[in-house]
């Protein structure tokens, strides 16, 4: 391996970037593919692949037999407002492999009691995204109904490219809140990203069944992204 | 199963080989290119070996890992990456195999 090549994947990883090392397994000739970057012929299509699915395996191509090493950053699910949904969706996403952290200022509602074994923080989402920025590997679901709490969330979530942004609320609801997105300085390009009303439509009535709705809805958008995060890592 | 979103710095083999290299130690890392049946270690694992044998991280539970030491030792002193393969099949199953059932592909190669 390249020193300077292990040196750059290492540097990808550390900053939550997706990367894939592709190894020439006749010469050992390596290199990093980011992703999005163009890659021609079947070559191209397996490492997009790779990044899709995480999977790293041998390919032939070019008549030579390449090894693709895909380093996804681990997934993760910031969820804003420690509501009755919340309290399900926490453990399911954990056990589907996506670690969820939980932000609400609200701190009846944010207690470890309601919330055991959850990073949990009682605090604004303003401070804690300070500590730790959302990025194109992190989906966020803000479901306080509570402006003052989703909002600032929301923009930015759209601004980091998160794969997944849900939103609780009704269509008239969210019309409001694409207003004030809007005020903002979202644009309308970005907030048409935004899933609301909130999950997959199974028919879901409980909390419980809305937070099946929710991580099934994140599941898919993390295993169909692609053309859309092209421009993720600018 | 570990939770955490970043990376183990203390444990991860890829960001221990990048230390050993500057620290000025000859290291090589052996990968995991190819399993079938129940390998116990999926495609892309990492074991990483310095000349004097350290390593860290793994490419099976334990199984192999003496022999891919060994060879990475020698990959270390050639320069030239090596194609590991083992499993119950091999002839030296009786001495290096995986008791598990499983055949992996180990590629071996220095660092610079």
């Amino acid at each position: 391996m390249d020193p300077y090549v292990l040196k750059t994947l290492n540097e990808e990883r550390r900053a939550r970037r997706a990367a894939v090392l592709v190894t020439d397994l006749g010469d050992g000739r390596d290199r990093i593919v980011r992703e999005g970057d163009p890659v021609a012929g079947d070559l191209g299509t397996a490492i997009a692949s790779a990044f899709r699915t995480g999977n790293s395996r041998s390919v032939e191509a070019e008549g030579r037999t390449f090894f693709l090493n895909a380093h996804l950053p681990r997934p993760r699910l910031v969820v804003i407002g420690a509501v009755h949904i919340s309290q399900a969706l926490a453990p399911m996403a954990r056990i589907a492999g996506y670690p969820v952290e939980i932000i609400d200022p609200r701190t009846a509602f944010a207690t470890p009691e309601r919330f055991p074994d959850v990073a949990l923080h009682a605090e604004w989402p303003e401070d804690v995204l300070k500590r730790a920025p959302l990025d194109s590997y992190t989906a966020l679901a803000a479901v306080t109904h509570d402006p003052k709490i989703d909002d600032f969330a929301l923009k930015a979530a759209l601004d980091a490219r998160c794969f997944y942004v849900g939103a609780l609320g009704s269509r008239k609801t969210h019309a409001k809140r694409v207003e004030r997105l809007l005020a903002l300085g979202a644009g309308a390009e970005q907030i048409a990203r935004i899933h609301a009303p909130i999950g997959l439509d199974i028919g879901a009535a409980s909390p419980a069944e809305i937070a099946v709705a929710v991580l099934a809805q994140t599941i898919h958008a993390f295993r169909s992204r692609g053309l859309e995060a092209k421009g993720a890592v600018a | 199963m570990d939770e955490s979103i970043y990376l183990d710095e203390a444990r991860d083999p890829l960001i221990i080989a990048e230390g050993w290299m500057k620290d000025g130690k000859d290291v090589a890392i052996a990968t995991v290119v190819e399993t079938w049946g129940s390998a116990p270690r999926p495609v892309g694992s990492h074991l990483v070996i310095d000349a004097e044998g350290n390593f860290h991280g793994s490419v099976s539970g334990g199984c192999v890992e003496g022999a891919v030491v060994t060879e990475a030792i020698d990959v270390i002193g050639s320069g030239k990456a090596r194609m590991l393969e083992f499993g119950v099949a091999d002839e030296t199953a009786w001495q290096v195999g995986l008791s598990c059932g499983g055949r992996i592909k180990v590629y071996v190669e220095r660092l610079g």
